[in-house]
């Protein structure tokens, strides 16, 4: 083992070296070669959750998380199937994404700073892929309207986790008082909901939905609008390689870009078609590598935003097919939105 | 002239013996007839089995690619041959004593079995025909190779007859090759294998391993040599110590730091390792068990007699400390099998693995307890037939029963 160590120590020392070195360059990223090189994005998912990942009966893959592995794999090898999906539990997920099984992490990972900061977890972030949060969910016919309607009703939630506090915390803000009903698992919580012990139970929007597929009657219960607790989850790389976290960045901003200007899978051959005729629509063009070098300021192909959008599609498309409301989910876009429809997905400019 | 009493008769004094037994038989009787009824409707009417039927590819192996399946149905056929080979050649040496049928009574069941579930199983699986003929051209293999060795197995030279064992290791081998690739095959990553098709390879190969693993640690912890003795101990100690989960942790996260890139073996692999050195532990205790229960003099009766030590382990003391410890042996060799649950916990695709990602699929939400029910009975299958096994491996192994008593005891 302490050779082991001692011959490793000198390969890390050099690893630091070539990074540094490589600062000057810009784009040379040790990770983004070795996934050119290997021909696949070894991409770390949950595998396990509804809506994010999970494996189809023919063994492929799907979700939205499984989506931007997809886009990503697509914009730096050019082939959306070029990923090997790696299913991680949440214990194990940093340590595979720091010891490079996995290149990139989208597993519905919540952004924190501890996770982001160099002195804990050292990851490096792309943007939010879907904003969850703690939420109610009470039946439709009980007219409940909001949290506040909530008042002096019990409320089933699950005992020990920070849905408990987020709770709690909230309730003490509205000055309402509420009589909380514990139990020891998600099942039971469930369970003494639908028997109607409570009028409404809360975990997290993406969990409620999912759960709520399960229910005889899943038509019949709403989720309240009121958010309890913000539950940012991003896709992540490690913090060594920003040229690799840039990358990352960049291809879920350009499924963002896509839809706020109305580009989708269907349509980018078209649009593609109309910026390479007209020389005036420089925006589109430069989007589309079309003109401009942003692809190669980041190391990628110069056309990866058509690859990305063509592989999965724009942000909307990929939202609506997963947890949408056309899919069993029914999850509402809420503050998923574009921000001109006053949400919180929001690109910055590809200039 | 002794009347037996009649079956009924028999259950009424067992079941209503005095009038307290009757009541507390009627009792249990009602709650299992209940639990039975309520279990049949709802499995019959309440249950949604289009999970188990849209993903039965998926429980059985996984993301195996579907071009590549040929060679799962070339080595299904093959073990089909195999099984049919031994099964018909046991039954043929049998019967060279005292007269019995060609298909004694257990095997008449075996085979009612057998052909029930090839009729039945793809048929509720809803599988397409060609995959369905594929199954009972695979159980009709099976049984003609059982029927026509059973009839004439006893006319193949001994010699030839003995070799016949041997093809179960060379087919382990060429398992392994035709699942994995190589050999002109194209690769099939272990990442791609899943389902049933990884629990039961996981579990053979940490069983296979870990039983000579076992014996030559059993064997260390009784060394007269210290270092041997003492490296032994605290092997098995700190393994005991440690849960099985932990080891796992350990495998698949830790070495990836301790290792320069790529040298780490694949993750599947070192699960298996983990798996094997794990149950190595365990199962040296139970051999450890066997080796004290045998009388210190058989060893220096052997010695004495001028055996070198390996000779005399390997034909007096093992043979007899084994038949002790098989019990415990097998006991921890299902353990195994049912620890190979825990890998889905790091992220691999076993049975249980496959199953909660099945169950996480939008279009299957909420049809769980189908799906548990399904692994239950898969897990309980495996572990029979490897208690089954064991006990007819028992039967036979054993000096003071009857069907041992044609075997020579170099065999035994």
């Amino acid at each position: 083992m302490l050779r082991r160590l001692a011959t490793a120590l000198p390969l890390i020392g050099a690893l630091a070296l070539v990074g540094c070195a490589s600062d000057g360059g810009g784009i040379q990223s040790q990770k983004m070669a070795a996934i050119k090189s290997r021909g696949n994005l070894i991409c770390g998912v949950d595998g396990k959750l509804p809506g994010f990942s999970f494996v189809a009966p023919d063994g492929s893959y799907s979700g939205l998380d499984v989506d931007f592995c997809k886009a990503t794999a697509a914009a730096l090898l050019g082939d959306p199937a070029k990923v090997t999906y790696r299913d991680l539990s949440s214990s194990e997920r940093f340590a595979a994404l720091g010891s490079g099984e996995v290149d990139l992490l989208s597993r519905n990972t919540t952004m924190t700073l501890s996770r982001d900061a160099p002195g804990g977890n050292a990851l490096a972030f792309a943007p939010t892929t879907f904003y969850d949060g703690q939420a109610v969910m009470v039946p439709a016919s009980s007219g409940i309207q909001s949290l506040k309607d909530v008042a002096g009703k019990p409320i089933c939630v699950e005992t020990g986790t920070s849905t408990e506090l987020n709770l709690a915390d909230r309730m003490r803000e509205l000055n309402a008082a509420y009589t909380p009903l514990k139990f020891q698992s998600g099942d039971q919580t469930y369970a003494a909901y639908l028997q109607g012990r409570c009028v409404a139970v809360t975990s997290d929007r993406s969990q409620l939905a999912a759960k709520r597929t399960g229910f005889p009657n899943p038509a019949g219960h709403i989720l309240l609008p009121d958010v309890l607790s913000k539950e940012p989850l991003n896709p992540a790389t490690v913090n060594s390689d920003p040229a690799w976290a840039d990358a990352v960045r960049w291809v879920v901003y350009s499924l963002i870009e896509a839809e706020e200007i109305g580009i989708t899978a269907a349509n980018i051959d078209a649009k593609l078609a109309e910026a390479e005729a007209n020389k005036n629509l420089a925006q589109l063009r430069r989007f589309f590598g079309v003109e401009g070098d942003l692809g190669k300021q980041l190391g990628l192909p110069a056309d990866f935003v058509v690859k990305a959008v063509k592989a999965v599609g724009n942000y909307g498309e990929v939202f609506e097919r997963n947890v949408g409301t056309g899919s069993p989910l029914k999850l509402e876009r809420g503050v998923n939105q574009q921000w001109r429809q006053g949400g919180l997905m929001y690109s910055p400019p590809f200039l | 002239m002794i009347v037996r009493p009649s079956r009924l008769e028999q259950l009424r004094q067992e079941l209503f013996s005095s009038r307290l037994n009757g009541l507390i038989s009627i009792a249990l009787i009602a709650f299992l007839v209940t639990a039975a009824l309520g279990l049949a409707k709802w499995a019959l009417f309440q249950a949604q089995w289009a999970v188990i039927r849209a993903n039965s590819t998926l429980f059985a192996l996984g993301r195996y690619p579907l071009e590549q399946q040929w060679r799962l149905w070339l080595l299904t056929a093959l073990l089909a041959l195999a099984t049919g080979l031994s099964w018909g050649l046991l039954r043929a040496i049998l019967r060279s004593g005292p007269p019995v049928t060609l298909w004694p009574r257990n095997d008449r069941w075996a085979l009612a079995v057998l052909v029930l579930l090839s009729l039945w199983l793809p048929m509720a699986l809803r599988l397409s025909l060609a995959i369905q003929m594929r199954w009972w051209g695979i159980t009709l293999l099976l049984l003609v190779v059982r029927w026509a060795l059973g009839r004439w197995g006893s006319a193949i030279p001994a010699t030839a007859r003995r070799l016949i064992p041997l093809i179960w290791p060379l087919l382990y081998l060429l398992g392994m090759v035709l699942i994995s690739g190589g050999l002109g095959l194209v690769q099939v990553a272990p990442s791609e294998w899943g389902g049933l098709l990884l629990t039961l390879l996981m579990s053979s190969f940490a069983i296979l391993l870990c039983f000579p693993l076992g014996i030559l640690l059993a064997l260390g912890r009784r060394s007269a040599l210290p270092l041997l003795r003492w490296g032994s101990v605290l092997y098995i100690e700190f393994i005991r110590g440690a849960p099985l989960i932990t080891l796992l942790f350990l495998g698949q996260n830790i070495l990836g730091f301790l290792l320069p890139g790529g040298m780490a073996p694949d993750r599947v692999w070192r699960a298996a390792w983990v798996l094997t050195f794990f149950a190595a532990a365990y199962v040296a205790e139970a051999v450890r068990s066997g080796l004290a229960a045998l009388p210190a003099g058989q060893l220096e009766a052997a010695r004495s007699l001028g055996l070198p030590m390996p000779q005399a382990l390997i034909h007096v003391v093992l043979p007899q400390a084994l038949r002790v410890a098989l019990p415990a042996t097998v006991g921890q060799f299902i353990s195994l099998l049912q620890d190979t649950t825990l890998l889905s916990l790091i992220g691999l695709l076993d049975l249980l693995g496959t199953a909660r990602t099945v169950m996480a699929n939008p279009a299957f939400l909420g049809q769980s307890a189908e799906v548990y029910l399904v692994l239950a009975v898969l897990f309980w299958c495996c572990c029979a037939a490897l208690g089954l096994g064991s006990r007819a491996l028992e039967e036979r192994l054993n000096p003071h029963s009857r069907s041992s008593a044609n075997l020579s005891p170099s065999q035994a």
